[in-house]
């Protein structure tokens, strides 16, 4: 029980070379910056959009193949798809929506209608069910559509940016939910979405894309610890860099030579958290090998503590408080040093 | 809050263009014997040339919707070379002066004509002076409004939902059933009463290509046309009712615009 | 009324003989001895179509600074034109009962002259391909028969010629004009219709004509008439003078009209 696809197409701007694969009982989420290609690989997945080359087989069962020229158009794969903006049928009411799928396929009405209506005792919008989805908030409007999805039992489960759509307090909400419907689903479930909070709220495994492209993939743990990608280094908030490890130290691909304890040999990442750079108004005396000059690129305020972006030789964001912030005098566009210990710069295989 | 002020070059305009219109209108109420209007209305000539406009003109549409939506279809959402040429082609009768809309059909499908003679020489079947022959210049010259609203309304709809509709396992009969049809609905019933407005009013082309003959061929338009010669009133109160009935339902039409908008 | 016509067609003839581009019908005002000159609009009867324009053209050749456009119609068509305000100088008729209303509603100067008569004929398509004999034959079965609206003067004549013979037949069409009828036998829509001899004659070898014995044929009348309100009477009074005129009387028989007298 799983799927698998390999997809290689092109559309417009986006090159897309994925490989993805979900098994049964993990809840997978797609990850990455706007323009990554997630939905572009969503909908191949469902059928929307043609492969140039690859596969997509569910549970062995092969949905499309560029090889042998297979296809199952989309109305035949057993998949259920929460797409972003709903897509609930405006002149259906919202118990016909959710019995679309049924009675598409062939069930009887009175049978569709009874399952439909069970649905929505599922997601509590019973009371609902002869209202228009132009009636229902975006958080009802979600739930119908999760319950459209899920109510011809799908094998298949997609989930397009399923929280984008709500503003910040409802999504709190709506994401537990979620989170309880995609663990009660007996089926195979993937979700795209660009918050990091989202992904690592509700998946078991993060699949990072960028350009089309895989970064990286693991746990939410796995993948926040040890990026491999600017763009999680910036979702995470630490400062990563790359280059060629040689017994405690890190020669980065543009120069400078950074000390780290845990550097032994070949290409590695480096991430060092803002917390641990530290900064002088004058060159410090002492220990830290990790030293440089740098200009304050912005000064950026959030909650009690000060992000700090500086460029240099080794552009680095440091957190410093706000304390310090007055102490030092710092500002935009002022000259600084920085400095980390080698014992700070956490080193893994790229 | 403060109210912008028109322009007053725009108003005096404006009401002249109100007055263009409304001053015929009014004139032909205010000029319609009334008191005679029972009498031409309950004519037997009259309800025949009513009767056989409504027929015609409901054909008329109802062959418009059978062929101009999956037309209108093509034009939408299939891509394919010549597609602006056969677009531009099925709109030209809307610009076209009917009576040569009229010849042109006499020359397709009149006894002689490409088509009609072949007509004519298998199965022995004349359009002309028939019926069937108005049904067919009403078509040719309403068809067209219908076609341009439907294909605007399918340009314009969200295609997405179509996809959606497909993701919950509708095959491509019940995705153009259950959810294009409805999403175009103002359109498609703005088409259809535009076809069917036209159709009733047509005129050149229908005396060109099918003739007149009361109860046959012989529409209120041609019946009006020629009680103008014979008993103008009862050609006042013919026009009467047209104008009312075209009232009608383009009252009907702006209740729709309005209720979607 | 008959006696007064008389009298202006004798006193017109001795005119017109004595001199050309004379002024000086009876009924005229004083005498102009300037030559003539400006526009003047001629509502003809259709059936005097190709007639008319011969006389047109040679009445401008003889009085040079003179212009005569023509308007082509069904009589009650051209009937109701006038009485809504159409600008005629001279109206030609096709019967005496269309002059009659105009002259009673109060829309012509002067009295009707008399020029022409005409009588009906059958026309079917080159070389009589369905062997049409006579009036009886119109009522064949699978044949098209059209003709002209009661209204209008040929199809009230036809009418009554088919009466006299005995004959019942229902017509495909009742078109507006004998010109109508023409056409859609030379376009082969229709098989046979009853027009006037002149229409058969200036629709040369496009057609043919079956003769009409004189028992059950009918004579139209055409009187002509100067229209009231004429902006130059003149010029009007003169073209009427012209189509009674020994010229005029002939190049009138040269397309088949019968005399006035």
């Amino acid at each position: 029980m799983s799927l698998e696809a390999t997809v290689q197409l092109t559309l417009g701007a986006l090159a897309l070379d994925m490989e993805v694969g979900i098994e049964e009982g993990e809840v997978v989420a797609l990850l990455g910056p706007n323009g990554a290609g997630k939905t572009t690989l969503l909908r191949a997945i469902a059928g929307l959009v043609p492969l140039e080359s690859g596969h997509v087989r569910l549970d062995g069962r092969v949905l499309e193949d560029t090889a042998s020229g297979e296809y199952i158009p989309t109305e035949r794969r057993p998949i259920g798809v929460v797409f972003q903006d709903y897509l609930l049928f405006p002149h259906l009411s919202v118990l016909d929506n959710v019995a679309f799928g049924l009675r598409s396929r062939g069930t009887r009405p009175r049978e569709a209608y009874d399952r439909a209506a069970q649905w929505l005792d599922r997601v509590g919008l019973r009371s609902y069910a002869k209202a228009k989805p132009g009636a229902l908030s975006g958080g009802q409007r979600q739930r119908v559509a999760l319950a459209r999805a899920l109510a011809p039992d799908p094998r298949l489960l997609l989930l397009d940016e399923p929280l984008a759509a709500l503003d910040a307090t409802t999504r709190a909400e709506v994401r537990r939910d979620l989170k309880h419907h995609l663990a009660s689903f007996p089926g195979l479930r993937l979700v795209v979405t660009h918050d990091p909070l989202e992904a690592a709220a509700l998946a078991d495994r993060l699949v990072v894309m960028e350009h089309g492209r895989l970064v990286q993939t693991g746990t939410p743990a796995e993948v926040t610890e040890h990026p491999r990608s600017q763009y999680v280094a910036d979702l995470v908030g630490v400062n990563l860099m790359r280059g060629q490890a040689d017994q405690g130290s890190v020669r980065l691909a543009n120069g400078p030579m950074v000390a780290a304890a845990g550097a032994e040999s070949g290409d590695v990442f480096a991430v060092v958290h803002p917390r641990a750079v530290a900064l002088y108004r004058q060159r410090p005396e002492g220990s830290p090998r990790n030293v440089w000059p740098g200009r304050i690129t912005g000064i950026d305020l959030m909650g009690g503590r000060v992000r700090v972006r500086i460029g240099g030789e080794l552009p680095v964001v440091a957190e410093v408080t706000q304390a310090a912030l007055r102490e030092l005098g710092l500002e935009e566009g002022g000259e600084v040093w920085l400095s980390f210990k080698a014992t700070e710069v956490g080193v893994y295989p790229a | 809050m403060r109210r912008e002020r028109v322009p007053i070059v725009v108003v005096a305009l404006a009401a002249i263009g109100a007055a263009f219109f409304i001053l015929p209108l009014l004139a032909l109420v205010v000029r319609s014997p009334w008191g005679d209007a029972v009498k031409a209305l309950t004519a037997p000539e009259t309800i025949e040339a009513l009767k056989l406009s409504l027929i015609a003109s409901l054909s008329a549409t109802a062959v418009g919707l059978v062929l101009g939506v999956p037309l209108a279809w093509v034009f939408a959402r299939v891509a394919f070379p010549g597609r602006s040429l056969l677009r531009a082609l099925t709109t030209l009768p809307m610009v076209l002066p009917p009576v040569v809309g009229g010849i042109a059909l006499l020359l397709a499908f009149g006894r002689r004509g490409l088509v009609g003679s072949w007509l004519d020489s298998t199965f022995g079947i004349t359009l002309p002076f028939t019926t069937a022959g108005v049904v067919m210049a009403e078509t040719f010259v309403a068809m067209p409004f219908l076609i341009i609203t439907v294909e605007a309304g399918l340009r314009s709809m969200d295609r997405r939902y179509e996809e959606a509709a497909r993701t919950l396992g509708a095959k491509r009969w019940t995705v153009f059933t259950r959810v294009t049809l409805p999403l175009i609905g103002p359109s498609l019933f703005a088409g259809a009463v535009l076809c069917w407005a036209r159709a009733l009013g047509e005129f050149g082309a229908t005396i060109t290509f099918a003739g007149n003959f009361p109860g046959v061929t012989q529409t209120m338009p041609l019946a009006v046309y020629l009680l103008l010669e014979t008993n103008q009133e009862a050609s006042y109160i013919l026009s009467l009712v047209l104008l009312l009935i075209s009232l009608l339902f383009l009252i009907a039409l702006r209740h729709r615009w309005l209720g979607s908008a | 009324m008959r006696s007064r016509v008389s009298l202006f067609i004798v006193a017109a003839a001795i005119l017109a003989a004595c001199g050309n581009s004379a002024s000086t019908a009876a009924t005229s005002p004083a005498p102009s001895p300037t030559p003539l000159s400006g526009a003047i609009s001629v509502f003809a009867a259709a059936s005097l179509t190709a007639s008319f324009n011969a006389l047109g053209t040679s009445f401008e050749a003889a009085n040079r600074g003179v212009t005569v456009k023509f308007n082509y119609a069904g009589t009650p068509t051209l009937v109701t034109q006038i009485e809504q305000g159409a600008p005629a100088d001279v109206f030609a008729s096709a019967d005496t009962t269309n002059m009659d209303k105009l002259t009673a509603d109060g829309f012509t100067a002067g009295a009707s002259l008399v020029f022409a008569h005409n009588q009906l004929e059958i026309v079917v398509a080159p070389g009589n391909p369905k062997g049409i004999t006579g009036l009886a034959d119109l009522a064949k079965s699978g044949l098209i028969y059209i003709t002209e609206a009661p209204t209008v003067p040929a199809g009230k004549y036809a009418l009554q010629a088919l009466k006299t013979a005995g004959v019942t037949v229902t017509p495909k069409s009742l078109e507006s004009s004998v010109t109508a009828v023409v056409s859609k036998i030379e376009l082969g829509e229709a098989d046979a219709g009853i027009v006037y001899t002149t229409d058969v004659t200036a629709a040369g070898n496009k057609v043919t004509g079956v003769q009409i014995p004189a028992a059950h044929n009918v004579v139209a009348t055409y009187p002509i008439v100067v229209v009231k309100g004429t902006t130059n009477s003149a010029v009007a009074y003169a073209f009427i003078s012209y189509v009674v005129s020994t010229t005029g009387q002939s190049a009138l028989a040269a397309f088949g009209f019968l005399p006035a007298t």
